[in-house]
């Protein structure tokens, strides 16, 4: 009824070792996480040492000589699987040949921008703890999705949906949705084309790698709308509808109503209150025509005949929402909705008036302003190599070399959330979902816990011979309400494991 | 399609230099053009330039990704 879910991103970073483009990002993509991993690690090992008040300990934990062996031994030979779960709840590993950080599950956008910044940050900080490493060359971290040479890596978003909604339901009112979202959820592309041999800009990094409507497929043949289906939930309640068709953002607002207009259009469709029919004729080529169309004037032709801006079926979408919403909660409607519905609306309204209004607020129009400046100021054609590197450093994760960083620091990006907030959640969970259950246990009892998943944390501990599974299948318990009180009075994972399974 | 030239540094300045020639040459031309952007913008360019890699064309070019999901 509202935008609450539970919900979460995944995010590919693209990765380079600047000078060597042969580098293998299998390896370098390990360096990054393991980096981050022995860094949080020693951290830990320190808090704990302090508690146990074991000084042999504690000089083990700092020996840096010790860590740093660590660390290469790692990389050598883990290479690809280096997986780490974080005190935030968090999971940092290696994809295929890119870092990825998938956030905890939140219940809702404006958590979900939050958790999804913590990534960034972590990124940052991972790539500076790599360096760090002697005789390493320093990699750097592009929040973006395409190198322009034809490959394209992912930022993913995962709602949870009710199972009893039908997926054709789903395909049908999710496909309008998904080809115009781009208008205020793109990050902006110099280059048309999945390898970008045609010159030009772009609303979106991800459009042109697309080419089917349906199916399961995630790195050849991308469909629309994907049908993997792990609900990391009790399946026969819930799906988890993993959608791969969204940019990598790094504006806030941008985030908030990528996933709040999104969660909110699936709580329509559960509710099977969408009575139209908004099908959209030849939907692959339409994602990619609205997308080639920054001044948004593209016609998209629905199957019914009738022909609309991307931005208007949008508001056709919004006026759905507006009246689903005032339906089911009328004056009862919560903050986060509220806001997803006022931002949504003004955003629309804006971008059909000029698209460059939104250069506050949106990815693709604040990057393009950038470039505009750029061909106005020095008359440069879009094949300017200056144009791609604007581009791809709009999304470099350093504070002093990333564009939107330095937008944002100049104070151009309106904001949602607080650093401070960002920054708490580089290392705490959410306190509303099972995230921070698994959360606390890996910052408290970090040496006991020999793995963890998103539907369970399992323990190691010395006076049980077996691993010790505590699952968590359910993503709305393992709460701050739930599980703070036990957490805070067991002093080991013993004591907790001990609590929760009732035995002695 | 990866980029074999890993000494990009130094044809980075020279490529610079070169291209500031031409910028000076076409001094009347560009003042029409700056006058169309607002100056809050020029200040932004200014500040990019600052921190925009040297040797954009061999930066872009050895941006090569595997591709991901």
């Amino acid at each position: 009824m509202s935008v609450r879910r539970v919900m979460g991103s995944e995010t590919e970073y693209g990765i380079s070792v600047p000078g060597h483009p042969n580098a293998n990002a299998m390896l370098t993509s390990s360096q990054i996480v393991n980096a981050y991993a022995t860094a949080m690690q020693r951290a830990r090992r320190a808090r704990w040492d302090f508690e146990e008040e074991n000084p042999l300990r504690d000089a083990r934990g700092f020996d840096l000589a010790r860590e740093l062996a660590d660390t290469s031994q790692l990389t050598d030979e883990d290479s690809g699987l280096a997986n780490v779960i974080l005190t935030n709840g968090a999971r940092l590993y290696v994809d295929h040949a890119h870092p990825e950080y998938s956030t905890p599950e939140v219940t809702n956008p404006r958590d979900a921008v939050i958790w999804d910044k913590a990534g960034e940050l972590i990124m940052a900080e991972a790539a500076r703890f790599a360096a760090l490493v002697p005789g390493s060359l320093p990699i750097n971290l592009y929040k973006n999705n395409t190198d322009n040479k034809g490959a394209s890596y992912g930022s993913h978003e995962n709602y949870l949906v009710s199972r009893s909604t039908p997926f054709a339901d789903i395909v049908r009112h999710l496909t309008p949705f998904f080809v115009t979202r781009q208008v205020f959820a793109g990050s902006g592309r110099v280059g048309i084309g999945q390898d970008g041999r045609s010159h030009g800009f772009q609303i979106s990094q991800r459009a042109d790698f697309f080419e089917v409507e349906v199916g399961l497929e995630t790195t050849l043949k991308r469909p629309i709308i994907n049908t993997r289906d792990e609900p990391h939930a009790d399946p026969e309640k819930h799906r988890r509808l993993h959608v791969i068709i969204g940019d990598a953002n790094l504006a806030e607002i941008s985030i908030f109503l990528k996933m709040g207009t999104t969660s909110l259009v699936l709580a329509m469709i559960e509710d099977r209150f969408i009575g139209a029919d908004f099908t959209v004729d030849q939907p692959v080529r339409t994602l990619h025509e609205v997308s080639h169309d920054p001044t948004l004037k593209h016609l998209v032709k629905l199957r019914s005949g009738r022909k609309l801006t991307a931005v208007q079926l949008q508001m056709e979408y919004f006026e759905q929402a507006r009246k689903y919403v005032e339906d089911r909660l009328g004056t009862d409607v919560d903050p986060v909705t509220q806001e997803v519905l006022d931002r949504w609306e003004s955003v629309l309204t804006r971008l059909e008036a000029d698209p460059m209004l939104l250069r506050r607020e949106l990815d693709w129009v604040a990057k393009l302003e950038l470039l505009e400046g750029y061909r106005t100021r020095d008359g440069m054609g879009w094949e300017d190599a200056r144009l791609h590197l604007v581009d791809l450093q709009y999304s470099d994760v350093r504070p002093s070399k990333g564009l939107y960083q330095r937008l944002a620091a100049r104070g151009r990006f309106d904001r949602l959330v607080s650093d401070e907030e960002i920054a708490a959640a580089v290392d705490l969970p959410p306190e509303d979902t099972r995230a921070y259950f698994r959360g606390r246990c890996l910052d408290k009892y970090a040496d006991s816990v020999a793995a963890a998943s998103w539907d369970s944390v399992i323990f190691d501990l010395p006076e049980r011979e077996s691993l010790q599974r505590i699952p968590t299948l359910d993503p709305l318990r393992g709460t701050r309400q739930h599980v703070e009180g036990l957490i805070d009075r067991c002093r080991t994972a013993s004591d907790l494991v001990r609590e929760l399974t009732g035995g002695n | 399609m990866a980029a074999k030239d890993t000494g990009g540094q130094e044809r980075a300045s020279r490529q610079n230099e070169e291209v500031d020639e031409e910028v000076v040459e076409q001094s009347s031309d560009l003042k029409e053009r700056q006058a169309k952007l607002s100056e809050d913008v020029e200040d932004v360019l200014d500040e990019i330039d600052e921190v925009l890699e040297t040797d954009a064309e061999s930066f872009v070019r050895s941006f090569v990704q595997k591709g991901g999901q």
